[in-house]
């Protein structure tokens, strides 16, 4: 479905990703998983679009992205919740839902969606008219996904969901991201909590310093002394 | 089109025309820098564009007011795309630095060009901008802007203030909306700026300054960024103080100056800075009928009784 060929991001003089490449099936859950500055979130972001590889080449079901402007590959089926969930505060819960769809004009089918979003997180649709930037953490990830969702992806980029979330609501988003997949949402998962993201994942690429260092299957991946030693605090 | 002329005394007319001219330019700045969030200190560059080009287009050809002023407004639109593209790429500081600075050569150009008058100015423009024209194109662009904060468009650019990372992600073209929004906030600063080219009749470069950016921008600020309600009693408030305080002379700028030191202390988000004024309104007569209701129920257990 996505397949990354030997990217190559620079910020400025700064390389942050040297010649990284993976690939993501239909209806997979794969994550990405590393330290601070491994390259995990500029990987994304050259997905979506937001920051544009130097080298390399993206293709989403053999249709190439990587020169495609942000706008045109939402479009093409590709979502991002983006790091730090990045709400509109100023809008209430229901509007933020409104900007996911931004690029659909299925008029009825969105009313349908935000129906399914809200029987998925009833904390939205209880503060639906309440401003974004009020929600607590928790909520405000609900929302970004939720957001996300809006625009009915076929494949999902998630940028640390976990973060800065208490454990109790880590359960409840990873639960979240299983059941987004199983009903038939491909997920590429970018984590720091390296553990949750391989419970539920089926594959996983570990990164370090702008490089693929190990890659499998997400179980034998757990087990891996190595992974278990510089990642899973073992 | 007298409906209205001659009805006020000629000084309260004049700056009532003034405050209409104001309240045009501060919906323009409103749009840009309250909406969208793109901070711009050169808006009275476009407003002397608008004003030079509508002048040249009723002094050389001899045109029909309308021309001058739709020419006014489409030359300033017009610049506003060629500074918008390459410099709304920048944001914050670096954007308002940038606009300044175009602001500047604009004035440097406007003193330097003698087919407008160089510094000498250029005067004979025919008085056009009655109190009854002024109203009406202060009513299409308020009529305007409502609709563009009500549509498609009105919610990309809210989402580009709030957060342009997150627009992008999800699917507004932020570039491409950022200019056409830049392209129509200097096309009504055009707008503005023809009519005040034919109410004052006479041009001069100094007039279109920095400072004049920067009272523009007060009311838009002083009104609360984004409020189109707001942004006009901006307009009217900032325009009418120096004329009632005319009576303070000397000290006129100096509590001109005290009173938005005040006003900004006291309301930090503007006069009507997250007010929703149609709410406002409709929760006022709730409660008036409401009340009346009530009354009328009391009454009936009293006849009862």
């Amino acid at each position: 479905m996505l397949s990354i060929q030997d990217i190559h991001v620079k910020y400025g003089a700064i390389r942050a990703v040297m010649g990284i490449s993976f690939e993501v099936k239909a209806g997979e859950i794969v994550a990405l998983i590393g330290a601070n500055g491994a390259g995990k979130t500029t990987s994304l972001r050259s997905i979506s679009g937001l920051v544009k590889p130097e080298q390399g080449k993206i293709f989403y079901n053999d249709i190439e992205l990587t020169s495609m402007p942000a706008h045109k590959i939402v479009e093409m089926g590709i979502s991002q919740v983006p790091e730090g969930r990045r709400v509109f505060p100023l809008m209430s819960v229901l509007e933020n839902l409104e900007m996911g769809a931004f690029t659909r004009k299925d008029k009825n089918k969105i009313k349908d969606d935000m129906k399914k979003i809200f029987q998925r997180f009833p904390r939205l649709e209880e503060r639906k008219n309440q401003l974004a930037g009020t929600l607590s953490g928790g909520e405000q990830q609900m929302l970004a996904i939720g957001r996300a969702l809006m625009s009915n992806p076929k494949l999902l980029l998630m940028d640390e969901p976990s973060m800065g979330l208490a454990p109790m609501l880590v359960q409840e988003i990873f639960k979240i991201i299983r059941e987004i997949n199983s009903e038939g949402t491909t997920i590429l998962l970018v984590e720091q909590n390296a553990r949750m993201a391989l419970s539920i994942a089926n594959r996983a690429y570990v990164l370090e310093t702008g490089q693929v260092a190990i890659s499998g299957e997400a179980k034998e991946m757990a087990e891996n002394k190595e992974v278990q030693k510089a990642y899973l605090g073992l | 089109m007298t409906l209205l002329n001659g009805l006020l005394p000629p000084y309260i007319e004049s700056i009532a025309i003034t405050v209409g001219i104001y309240i045009i330019m501060a919906l323009g700045l409103n749009l840009i820098t309250g909406v969208t969030g793109q901070l711009s200190l050169g808006h009275a560059a476009y407003m002397s564009i608008g004003a030079y080009a509508s002048a040249v287009v009723s002094l050389q050809l001899g045109m029909p007011f309308i021309f001058a002023l739709l020419a006014g407004g489409i030359a300033a639109g017009f610049f506003g795309l060629i500074i918008g593209y390459p410099t709304l790429r920048l944001t914050g500081d670096y954007l308002a630095i940038a606009t300044l600075g175009f602001g500047e050569i604009v004035k440097s150009l406007l003193f330097n060009m003698p087919i407008v008058g160089g510094a000498m100015g250029l005067a004979g423009i025919p008085f056009k901008s009655t109190l009854t024209v002024t109203l009406i194109v202060v009513i299409i662009v308020i009529w305007m802007m409502v609709r563009v904060e009500r549509s498609r468009f009105g919610r990309a650019l809210l989402a580009i203030r709030e957060d342009d990372i997150a627009a992008e992600c999800y699917g507004i073209n932020t570039s491409l909306y950022k200019v056409k929004m830049f392209v129509l906030g200097t096309f009504i600063a055009g707008i503005g700026g023809a009519l005040w080219a034919h109410k004052i009749m006479v041009l001069q470069p100094r007039d279109f300054g920095f400072m004049k950016s920067i009272e523009i921008l007060n009311m838009v600020v002083l009104g609360g960024l984004g409020s189109i309600p707001g942004t006009v009693l901006g307009a009217i408030v900032l325009t009418s103080i120096p004329e009632v305080l005319r009576f303070s002379s000397d000290y006129r700028m100096l509590l001109y100056g005290a009173l938005l030191v005040i006003m900004m202390r006291f309301r930090p988000n503007g006069l009507l800075g997250g007010v929703d004024v149609t709410k406002l309104v409709k929760k006022s007569i709730k409660s008036i009928t409401g009340s009346n209701f009530a009354d009328k129920e009391k009454k009936k257990v009293k006849g009862g009784n």
